[in-house]
Formats: C-alpha cells, structure tokens, sequence
C-alpha cells in the first residue's frame, strides 16, 4: 500500500499518511488479502508465544510492571522540570537543544541543521517520532536524501511503502516479496539473490556499509532521555544503528517530549521491560547510550530536537494521558485480534494496533475519517492492556476516545446512529419500553426465523447476517416468563 | 441471602432460558432468587459506543433495581464488569454523589454466576448431569477484565458425564465486540472464522461461556456454516440433570 494523494488541508502531523479511508473501510481490504493475513498470523503467533516465555522468565514481572507505569506518570506530571533538567544536561555536556511545537517546526530545523552540517545525505536510525512528523519526506522536498539503516524499515523505503508494524515495519511482506524488492531497487543487489534471511541481510549489509562510512549526518529517536545526565539511549538489534550514532560528524536525535526518564536509575527498569516486550529477548543486542561530545570519540555535534506535536493536549486529558507512558514496544500489536487480521496500514498512522487507536486520535484530533473510526477499531477484549509493559488499560482509554468522537458530532449533524443509540436508550432504560419491545421482536422475529435463525436483517444490521446468523427472538422473554409463573415484586 | 437476579437485556430478550437456568441452579442448592422487575440494561453498548451520557439513567435504572439485595449475580461477565469497571465512572461523571454512594455499594455486591458459585458459595459440584463432549470458550471479559480464572472449567469438571475438550487458542477473542460486529463486520467475521476452526477441531458437540453476547456471535457462524456444535451458556449445562 502507498500513500495515497493528499486531499484536503495540509496537516503537519503525520503528512505520510494524509487522505487514509476510515478503518473499516482499509480493513476491509486488508482481510480479503490472504497472503498478508497469512504472513500477519504467523508472524504474530510467533512471537506472542515467545514474548509469554520472555516474561514468565521474571518473578517479579507485575512489579516491575508498576514500577515502569509509576515512574512514567510520575514523570509526566512534572515533565517541564524534567525537560529543562535535561535540556540544561544535554548543553551542558556539549550538546545543543532545539525545541519544536509541531511536525513543521521539527522538521525544519532538522534539514537546517544538515545544510549547516554542509551535506545532501544522511543515514537514518529508525525511529518513530520522525515517522510521526513525516520527515523523510520533508527534507526529500529539501533536497536531502534520506537512507534508512534498519533492515526493516531499508526494506519499507526500497519498496515505496508505509511501515505497519512499531518493531517490525515489514512485518507484511515474507522473504520472497523482500528478494523482490532488493533486486528491483537495490543496485548493488548480487545477481544471484535467493530468499534466505541470511542472503537478504548480506547484501543490505553491503548496501549500507558504505553510506555509514561517508556520511556526515546521522539521524536518530531516542527510546529514552535521561534527564539526570543528560544521556540519550537508542536500543536495537541489529547494530546499524550504533553505526549511525557514532560514525558521521553530526548527530541528530528527533524525540517526542515524553520519552524523558528523571534519573539514571529508572533505566535498570525500563530495559528488563522493553527487550522481553518487544522482541522477547532477556536483553536487546545493542543498547547505544550518548552524552553530549566527546573530542576524538564519536561525532563531533550532537542536536536534541524535543518534539512536542499533540503531547501536550494529550497530557491534558486524565484518561487519554496515559497513552504517553507508551515505550513503543509493539506488545499490543501482536496480541491484538484485530491487528493479526488487518496489518498496520489500515490504521493510517505510523503508530498501528492498539495503541496506535489511542495515540493517533489524541495527536491529530478525530476530525479525519481515519481518526475517528479509529476509537472504534477494537473488540475491547483486553489483551493488549494484560501484555502493556507500562499498564496502559487500552480498553479504558479506547471508549474514553469513543465518547470524545460521538460528543464532537453532537448538535452539528444529524446522524442516523445517534438517533438510533437515543431511542434505543430509552427503550433499553425502561422495563416498560423493554417488554413492549420483546413482544414486538417476538413476534416479527419469528415471522422471518427459519428453525430459529435468522439469515437476513436490514441494515445496519446486515453487517452482522452476512455471515452471521441472528437468533430469532423467543416466545416468551424471561420477564414475561418470571411475571406468567412467579409473579411480579 | 436474597439473591437478586441480574439477567442482562439480552438473555431477557433473546434466551430467557439461560435465565431460567440460573434460577434452577441457584435454587437447587437451597437459595431464594429473585428477579426485580425494574431492571433493563446495564449501558454497556451506549457506554462502549461512545454514548456515555445516555448510558447514565441505565446506571441509574439498574442501581435503583437492585437495591436492598444481599447478592447480584448475572449469567454474564460482561455486564457484570460493565457495573464493576466503569458504573464509578459513569457516577462520577453524572456529578451525583448519592448514585456514586449508590454504585459503590452495588459493586461489592455484584457477580458473575461462576465465580458466585465458587468463589462465594464455595460449591463446584452443583449436582449437574450432562453426558456431552463441550468444550469451553473463556469470554474475554470473563477473562481479562473480571478474572474469573478457572473457575468456569472447576464448575463443567464437576458435571457428571461431560467431556470436557480442551478449546485451541482459547483465550483469543470471538470477534464480537458489541457494536463492533457490525461496525467493522469484516474484521469481526475474520476473527470469528478461526475462533469456529479451532471449536470444530475440538470435535466438541457443545461451545459455551459465560456470555451469551459471545455465544450468539460464536453461534452465528456455526449454524450458518450447518457445523452441528450448539452454542449453550455454562448455566443452562449446570441446571441439567438426569430427570431434565
């Protein structure tokens, strides 16, 4: 899947994204995809069953759960003496602090930066808050080419398609459409490629080598930013990474204003919760971890743009807030019955799954279709809060977000649905009403039922008979049962 | 102990025999149930949906109706959690502290039947006779939000002549999801195809739970695929017997 063209006004939040149908609607096409529901299920399945054994390893799993959840909210109430602390860190090891309102403000001092840095080219560490603000594509229109260094998300750029996974961003494609990809835009793709993993990391491996080497400007996020010290930590897997943190001259870290941790300490629980959530692993393979410049090691500039974006309105809400504590970890996606049908695209935002349903509404609002279907984009079985390394209760927050979508309609338009909840809410409010009703459905249920089922409703209720069958209303409900052989109170 | 009986709107309306089973259950084992005629709907689908304000006069509605008795219990965790996890909530939103008082004395009060049975009761073996092969589905608010654990499972242990199947990937979700059935009815059947794959691999002649919402989805799919597995809530196999 592309982005589709922009229609509408220019939004600087997720630009990428821009013009997405509502949930349903991408869903849709998404289920009908049988090679991408295969890839997601068994993708999925995998390491749902891996991250259970990850965990179940630590006896004091919920503990350290608390603690992860404690520390962020603690932070988060105080997060202007925090941030200051950390900017006053950051510059005083060296670094330099940018502070950006929105995707364009981010935006725009990064490609200033890099024309400063006196280069058209860097390699990027991935990242999800310059997905957020779109910024491949911003400093694209710059003139600045832009290499992304994750095998994942190398495989995303080199086949002009969105990510739809937090830790996985090609979690849709298998290895077949990946050898693909790499012979038809990697120049230097061996002639002989097959589709062994090993192959295909090979030849991103050569790929990349030299765009390490040469680069001026690396680009990174950050998972966290200690406020104490003022550290920044990057935590991945495969090393390309610590490549683009270390090598090139000029370093720039794009992170959203919620990523800071107060003290040095508070890492200890952050990465035993982190590594088991999001890959299964007791411990990721590399933790990067700077502070300022160091002569002779390293690059010789380091940038902190702190990104707001929607953060802040999102702190001002008590129940969405909560979305900020998110480590980004992808637990949610992978146990989510939704997403294991539908992948990430349908979602129209680089934060897909459960919490991408809370995150996106809260940073770009509910006006958009994409947006405010998004609330709705769950059954609300609450696996993804179980697995939520930081308790996030997704469920509370996701019918939080329901009402803000329903409330924002009211008195504007006048929709079908609201007068359908309205009357159905003064039938299902009264005993009365509801008795006259069960006469009513008794009756006409059974006109239509076929030996007690029902195969064909109206709308909007032939969403649920097409491949559902309906029961057919009883004889007698329980009410007038209890009233015919007990008696009324 | 009077136990007031918290049928939901939707076993009311759609299987008034659940409802009749819980009072079987219950009465067999010596205690008086009784079913306030006051009570509607809980809310939950106006709250799930977005439609907090008019779920508020239903929390007022089922609060008054269940006034006065020393036990609530229903034949559903999802509405059971809808009283429990939200009714504080929806009180205080409503701005009016003699229903949050109301709802706070409520909520203690108030349980789904499996774990009434267990938990407070203390009984597993209700004296149920049922010689079918059923396999279970764990309902994710049963599950997830109530934690009603085993209890369940204890309770279909305990019947006399039931095989009970062990269901595959039980405790993934049926797809159902109130208004998200027909909201999102694609991703909602998906989700409902493999939970009816793994039912039929059970070789199971009965799916139930202890939710009819869930049951009717899961049962949707079944009778419309001509697959022979009935769908029954976990009370109506408690109530059997060999005389019925």
């Amino acid at each position: 899947m592309t982005a589709p063209e922009a229609s509408g006004t220019y939004h600087p939040g997720m630009p990428t994204y821009l013009g997405m149908p509502a949930f349903p609607v991408a869903a849709a096409a998404a289920v009908a995809d049988s090679q991408l529901r295969a890839n997601l299920a068994h993708a999925t399945r995998t390491i749902r069953a891996k991250r259970a054994r990850a965990v179940a390893e630590l006896a004091d799993w919920e503990e350290l759960r608390a603690a992860g959840k404690t520390i962020k909210d603690h932070t988060l109430a105080n997060l202007d003496h925090y941030l200051l602390r950390l900017e006053e860190n950051v510059t005083g090891a060296g670094g330099h602090v940018h502070w950006a309102q929105d995707a364009t403000e981010a935006n725009a001092i990064v490609a200033g930066l890099v024309r400063a840095a006196g280069t058209d080219r860097v390699v990027k560490v991935k990242s999800m808050a310059t997905q957020e603000i779109g910024l491949n594509e911003a400093l694209a229109a710059e003139g600045i080419a832009v290499l992304e260094t994750d095998l994942a998300e190398l495989i995303v750029q080199l086949g002009h398609d969105l990510p739809s996974h937090i830790l996985v961003p090609a979690i849709h494609k298998n290895r077949a459409e990946i050898r693909e990809i790499f012979l038809r835009e990697m120049p230097d793709a061996p002639a002989g490629l097959t589709d062994d993993p090993r192959a295909l990391a090979a030849a991103a491996r050569a790929h990349l080598r030299q765009a390490f080497l040469s680069a001026k400007v690396g680009i990174s996020g950050a998972n966290f930013a200690i406020a104490e010290t003022g550290s920044l930590v990057v935590v991945e897997s495969e090393g390309n990474g610590r490549m683009c943190v270390t090598l090139p001259e000029t370093l720039i870290s794009v992170v959203g204003i919620e990523k800071v941790l107060p003290s040095w300490r508070d890492l200890e629980v952050f990465l035993a919760l982190l590594p088991r959530s999001s890959t299964a692993e007791r411990m990721n393979p590399y933790t990067s971890i700077w502070t300022g410049v160091m002569p002779g090691d390293g690059p010789e500039e380091f940038h902190l743009v702190l990104v707001d974006n929607g953060r802040t309105a999102a702190l001002a809400d008590r129940t969405g807030r909560q979305a900020l504590r998110c480590i980004r970890c992808s637990a949610c996606l992978n146990v989510c019955p939704v997403y294991e049908r539908t992948g990430g695209h349908a979602y129209g935002s680089p934060y897909p799954g459960p919490i991408g349903a809370i995150i996106s509404p809260q940073l770009r609002g509910v006006s958009s279709p994409s947006d405010a279907s998004l609330p709705f984009a769950s059954t609300l079985c609450g696996a993804c809060y179980q697995v939520c390394p930081v308790a996030i209760n997704i469920p509370e927050a996701l019918v939080h977000l329901r009402a803000e979508v329903v409330d924002a309609k009211r008195g504007k338009i006048i929709s079908p649905e609201r007068t359908m909840f309205h009357v159905s809410g003064l039938v299902l409010g009264s005993p009365r009403l509801l008795a006259a009703a069960q006469r009513g459905a008794s009756l006409s249920g059974r006109l239509v039922a076929r030996s007690g089922r029902i195969r064909r409703l109206p709308r909007p209720l032939s969403a649920w008979t097409e491949t559902r069958d309906a029961p057919a209303p009883p004889r007698e409900s329980f009410r007038a049962w209890w009233a015919r052989t007990r008696g009324t109170r | 102990m009077r136990i007031g009986l918290f049928v939901t709107c939707l076993t009311d309306t759609l299987f008034p025999d659940t409802g009749r089973a819980v009072v079987t259950v219950l009465e067999r084992l010596g205690h008086q149930v009784d079913f306030p005629a006051a009570q509607a709907c809980c809310g939950q689908m106006h709250f799930n949906t977005g439609y907090r304000r008019e779920a508020v006069p239903m929390v007022r509605g089922t609060v008054a109706a269940f006034a006065g008795y020393d036990a609530v219990v229903s034949p559903s965790a999802s509405c059971t959690s809808m009283v429990r996890e939200y009714y504080p909530a929806l009180a205080g939103e409503a701005g009016d502290a003699a229903l949050a008082r109301a709802v706070a004395e409520l909520v203690p009060r108030t349980w789904e039947l499996s774990e009434y049975l267990t938990g407070v009761l203390g009984v597993t073996d209700v004296g149920a006779y049922f010689p079918h092969r059923v396999t279970y589905h764990p309902s994710c608010h049963s599950l997830r939000m109530l934690a009603v654990g085993d209890a369940p499972l204890r309770l279909l242990r305990a019947v006399r002549g039931l095989d009970l199947a062990d269901l595959p990937d039980a405790e993934s979700c049926c797809g159902f999801g109130g208004t998200f059935a027909v909201k999102n009815p694609d991703v909602s059947a998906a989700i409902c195809a493999d939970k009816v794959t793994a039912i039929r691999q059970t070789g199971a002649e009965v799916v139930c739970a202890a939710d009819n919402s869930c049951l009717m989805h899961i049962g949707g799919a079944l009778t419309r695929q001509r697959s022979g597995v009935a769908t029954m809530h976990l009370a109506e196999i408690l109530a059997r017997t060999e005389e019925a």
